[in-house]
């Protein structure tokens, strides 16, 4: 847990809108450590999804710095960022998760082929994850074939396949009912420990805080509050589910 | 790009294609339908360009000479009849044959056949190699030769009488042939041909009671075989230099005006154009409502680590397997449909036109959907994030 994976050091990001300068992330700190499971979280507007957008190399910064397994995404062009986010980065999305023409294996192997380490092992391994993530018996089916909480599974084991430094969740659990929620943010919370990847989860929903080690809230692009006594984010997680 | 990206491409279009068939099949069904169409017009064009133009193609010459300010049009031509022999004294010309044009109508059948009747010299540029039997004796000889065509759709056989009918003046006058030989590809003016000797030729032509009193022929063109086939500027000036009143030109303009072919032929082509054009459009149109179908599903692909030419790649593939797969079924169907047709439809699958076809209809896949390739190529993967 000494590792720091991803690091963000006072970054901004502003939006030109009608001639007014909108900031949507406000000298913005933090660190995540190989193992730690970070939420971020925030009301509407608050920044969340931009600093996502940053952390994932989709989006450039006005000033400031990210760093994720030590490399500076200041300092990439574009082909190296699309390299980074193919070797470093894990994603989940909210919808449209999946490639909708493969199945579910396929899924998670287009990590591995993109990533020129296709083989015989590292398909056992595929199999082995969805397995874990209670998909054995999907591992054929097609996306549209498979339940929201099933497809979000197969984006997780998507996101974990290739052992990247860091993983980033976008509201992944928006489109999923409570039950298929939290299993879906617990399973990934356990992988994440269990493979020591640095995790950011985005969401408005704080009830999913309770399997995080750290929150940082977030309210008109600055980071206000960060919790990481696990009583006090259990509270705030309960707070949310009365 | 590496080549993993190339698999990867080929990989995706593949999966894509396999597992949404019906929907990619309707497109190569509409492409199928779109290539019949341009193949039937390019077969048709090559069927009438053949009927226009094929005895004239097919000359054993490499010039034509033409009666002075006649415009290379061969029925405004009416040549002096020693101007084939004043032809052939010129330095340079292997040979010259006169030729002589008229239609007539063979009545001895249970439908008549409307032929063009052509006079022509034996041995000489202008009579056509004989495939069957022998070629017909000069002088008056009431004999024929004919165009294989004609045999095949009258049952005319070498040995045959066969007779004509001509308007001489007022009067409807029958002649009777004897078919001594046949001739092979010999179509002019969309009809089959019939070769006789030139005083024949006039002796049993439609004429007008002014010309019934003249027993002299007068040839239309004069056919001229060079010795050295490549000097046709040289030779041109050489002749309008030694023979008076006359014109010469090479056989591809004498073939552009025989009236109505540069016409035709510009028709036909632009339905090809235009059903071209179509075909783009249809294409593009389907593959740019799929690209915009799918802008958050490329988005999730380049956010995960896509390169940009990856995903272009494969929308490139794609495009070409289902642009192959509608060319390939259309060709099969053309070629079955072709099997159906009746001989009467002018329709001839000429290798080089219809390779033409097929490459153009291979290229309107991918020229169709260059738009929705573009715009793949330029998705944000921030679509992944609702973002950009």
């Amino acid at each position: 847990m000494n590792t720091i994976a991803l690091e963000v050091r006072d970054l901004v990001k502003t939006f030109s809108l009608d001639g007014a300068t909108i900031t949507a992330v406000d000298h913005v700190s933090f660190q995540v450590k190989a193992g730690e499971f970070v939420a971020l979280v925030g009301p509407s507007g608050s920044g969340k999804t931009t600093l996502l957008s940053i952390l994932a190399a989709l989006l450039s910064p006005t000033s400031g710095q990210v760093l994720i397994d030590g490399q500076d995404l200041a300092k990439m062009n574009e082909k190296q960022r699309v390299k980074l986010r193919r070797e470093k980065i894990g994603f989940t999305f909210q919808s449209n998760n999946l490639i909708p023409f493969l199945s579910a294996r396929e899924n998670v192997e287009y990590m591995l082929r993109l990533n020129g380490v296709m083989n015989r092992a590292n398909r056992l391994r595929s199999d082995e994850l969805l397995a874990r993530l209670g998909l054995a018996d999907r591992l054929h089916n097609l996306p549209a074939q498979m339940s929201g909480g099933q497809q979000q599974r197969v984006a997780i084991a998507r996101a974990l396949i290739h052992n990247p430094a860091v993983v980033l969740a976008d509201e992944p659990t928006a489109s999923l009912d409570t039950e298929r929620a939290f299993q879906v943010v617990e399973t990934f919370a356990h992988l994440i420990h269990e493979n020591e990847r640095a995790g950011v989860i985005v969401t408005h929903d704080l009830r999913m805080c309770q399997y995080v080690d750290r929150v940082l809230q977030m309210r008109d692009g600055k980071l206000v509050r960060v919790v990481e006594d696990r009583n006090e984010i259990l509270k705030l997680a309960g707070a949310a589910v009365h | 790009m590496s080549m993993k990206n190339i698999f990867l491409a080929t990989y995706l279009a593949l999966k894509e294609v396999i597992r949404n068939r019906g929907r990619f099949f309707l497109v190569a069904l509409v492409i199928a339908l779109i290539t019949l169409l341009v193949l039937f017009i390019a077969a048709l064009g090559e069927g009438l360009a053949n009927g226009n133009r094929q005895y004239v193609a097919n000359l054993d010459a490499q010039l034509v000479v033409f009666l002075e300010k006649s415009d290379y049009i061969i029925s405004s031509s009416r040549l002096d009849t020693n101007t084939a022999r004043a032809i052939r004294r010129v330095e340079g010309v292997e040979d010259a044959g006169a030729i002589y044009t008229s239609s007539t109508e063979i009545v001895s059948l249970d439908e008549p056949l409307k032929v063009s009747m052509l006079g022509a010299e034996p041995g000489r540029p202008g009579m056509p190699p004989i495939l069957e039997g022998r070629e017909f004796r000069s002088g008056e000889a009431r004999e024929a030769v004919i165009d294989r065509n004609v045999a095949l759709r009258s049952g005319i056989q070498i040995g045959d009488l066969i007779q004509i009918r001509s308007t001489q003046g007022t009067t409807d006058e029958f002649f009777d042939l004897k078919v001594v030989g046949l001739v092979e590809g010999q179509s002019y003016f969309f009809q089959p041909t019939i070769f006789v000797p030139a005083a024949t030729w006039e002796k049993v032509r439609p004429q007008s009671e002014s010309e019934l009193n003249s027993d002299t022929p007068y040839p239309n063109i004069v056919a001229v075989k060079l010795s050295d086939p490549t000097q046709i500027e040289d030779m041109k000036a050489r002749l309008l230099e030694r023979v008076p009143n006359i014109e010469v030109t090479d056989i591809q303009t004498t073939i552009n005006n025989i009236p109505g072919y540069s016409a035709q032929q510009g028709t036909v082509q632009a339905q090809g154009f235009f059903t071209l054009l179509i075909g783009i459009l249809v294409i593009g149109g389907f593959f740019q409502i799929q690209i915009l179908q799918k802008v958050p599903q490329i988005g999730v692909l380049k956010a995960i680590g896509s390169s940009n030419g990856m995903v272009g790649l494969s929308a490139v593939i794609q495009i070409i397997i289902v642009t192959a797969l509608g060319v390939g079924i259309g060709g099969g169907l053309t070629y079955l449909f072709s099997l159906g047709f009746p001989p009467t439809i002018p329709l001839v699958f000429n290798g080089t036109r219809s390779l033409v076809a097929v490459l153009l209809l291979l290229a309107i896949g991918p020229a169709g959907g260059m738009v929705s390739i573009i715009y793949a190529v330029r998705i944000e993967p921030l679509k992944a994030l609702r973002l950009g």
